[in-house]
């Protein structure tokens, strides 16, 4: 390996948390953004081809070195490390919702999900997946809501872009109802 | 109408729904409308009300409290569809609203949204089977070897202290009681300015015996009280104190 794939393997070993490209950048600034994409590359290929546990992956703006899903089931096991717990459903369709409508106010969401959802509002946003990013007009100005980098990284998505665009989903909402 | 036959054929008390589901199964009542359209293979775009209602209002009977008001306002919502529906048109069926497609449109927002929820939920899956360094714990620290002393340096280190004591004049001893709360006050104001202080600045060379015992013990009792943390990194080291984090922030 080039002496910068190392030096990026050895900071994305030693972090918990997924490293944006700028910081690793700031860790050789001779480096040019060509050689440090470069760099990357070789060192998912080094992981990819030359069969590692771990991989390189991009998520949540940033890197992160991860373990191979087909040892999860043998590391939980051994109790070194366990699965967060899984989202509810009506967290779930909060999040979708936020991330697809954010800005989005607390009474737009109850309109679509047809259920209150102060509860699941405040539980996303005690696990930072969701934050306050403004406040809507009209009556008492509601606080509107938006995804957090945390979301990201949570659903392993480099951006928002990369999930599915509203008109590529295959319900349609311009489709209008047959005629009767 | 084919909606009104279907209903009269339709009786809920003699047909039980075909598997028995919970309502916390659903999360929420678009979630169980879609549910029972889909159960049913009924067109999202000519929903036949009255047969929907009905399997609606039925599913609804086990309502837990805190999730009643959201169904039963959807189970309003289709009763009015449903009574409107009913109403004889009048004879320019051009202008005629239909009175679902509210429904409609809630339903295929609601649907929409729940496909978002099925990418959201396999790109999470996807990430939960895959562990990053934060997720392994951190070996806990091995023990602290036990303090090993042997008389000879426990006798040594009594005769240090007391040289560094000054001699007391025996002959002109006054019995000097143990002072610990004025021992624990000097602490406490050194604490008060300085996170973290040193043995050595609490008793100053050539102090006599009964301020050692007295800041020693006053130490002691605010250790137990949970005031500060009292360290030796080693045998025979200076003793750092430190306040204790959670006194702090009380």
């Amino acid at each position: 390996m080039t002496p910068l794939a190392k030096l990026l393997e050895a900071a994305l070993f030693a972090s918990a948390r997924p490293i944006p490209t700028e910081e690793l950048a700031a860790l050789d600034p001779e480096a040019s953004k060509a050689a440090l994409a470069a760099a990357l590359d070789e060192l998912r290929e080094h992981y990819d081809v030359d069969g590692h546990g771990v991989e390189l992956v991009e998520l949540g703006g940033g890197w992160q070195i991860l373990t191979r899903s087909e040892y999860t089931e043998a590391i939980e096991r051994a109790q070194l490390a366990a699965r967060p717990a899984r989202l509810s459903a009506a967290a779930l369709e909060t999040l979708a919702l936020i991330a697809y409508r954010q800005p989005i106010g607390r009474a737009e969401i109850e309109e679509i999900r047809g259920v209150s959802v102060g509860s699941v509002l405040k539980s996303l946003h005690e696990r930072g997946l969701i934050d306050v990013v403004g406040r809507g007009e009209g009556m008492g100005r509601p606080l509107l809501y938006g995804t957090t980098p945390i979301f990201l990284e949570y659903f392993a998505l480099r951006h928002l872009d990369e999930l599915p665009r509203a008109d590529e989903l295959a319900v349609a909402l311009r489709a209008e109802p047959k005629a009767i | 109408m084919t909606e009104t036959a279907a209903y009269a054929g339709y009786a809920p008390d003699a047909a039980p729904p075909s598997f028995v589901v919970e309502l916390t199964e659903f999360s929420g009542p678009l979630d169980l409308l879609l549910t029972l359209i889909r159960e049913e293979q009924v067109d999202i775009y000519d929903i036949p009300i009255a047969r929907i209602a009905a399997q609606f209002v039925l599913r609804i009977r086990t309502l837990q409290l805190n999730e009643a008001a959201d169904y039963l306002e959807m189970a309003a919502r289709l009763l009015r569809i449903k009574a409107q529906m009913l109403l004889p048109r009048t004879d320019g069926e051009e202008a005629w609203d239909d009175p679902r497609a509210e429904l409609v449109r809630r339903l295929l927002e609601y649907q929409q949204m729940r496909e978002v929820v099925d990418v959201l939920e396999r790109a999470g899956e996807e990430r939960r089977n895959r562990f990053a360094r934060a997720y392994i714990p951190q070996a806990p620290a091995p023990p602290e070897a036990p303090l090993a002393l042997s008389l000879s340096e426990l006798l040594a280190a009594v005769d240090r202290i007391l040289r560094i004591a000054r001699d007391p004049a025996i002959h002109d001893v006054i019995p000097r009681a143990i002072d610990v709360p004025g021992a624990i006050t000097v602490i406490r104001d050194l604490l008060a300015i300085r996170a973290r202080a040193r043995w050595t600045d609490l008793v100053p060379y050539g102090a006599e015996p009964w301020q050692v015992l007295s800041t020693l013990l006053g130490l002691l009792e605010m250790a137990k009280l949970g005031e500060c943390r009292v360290a030796q990194p080693r045998p025979f080291a200076n003793v750092e104190i430190t306040r204790d984090a959670a006194s702090e922030a009380a």
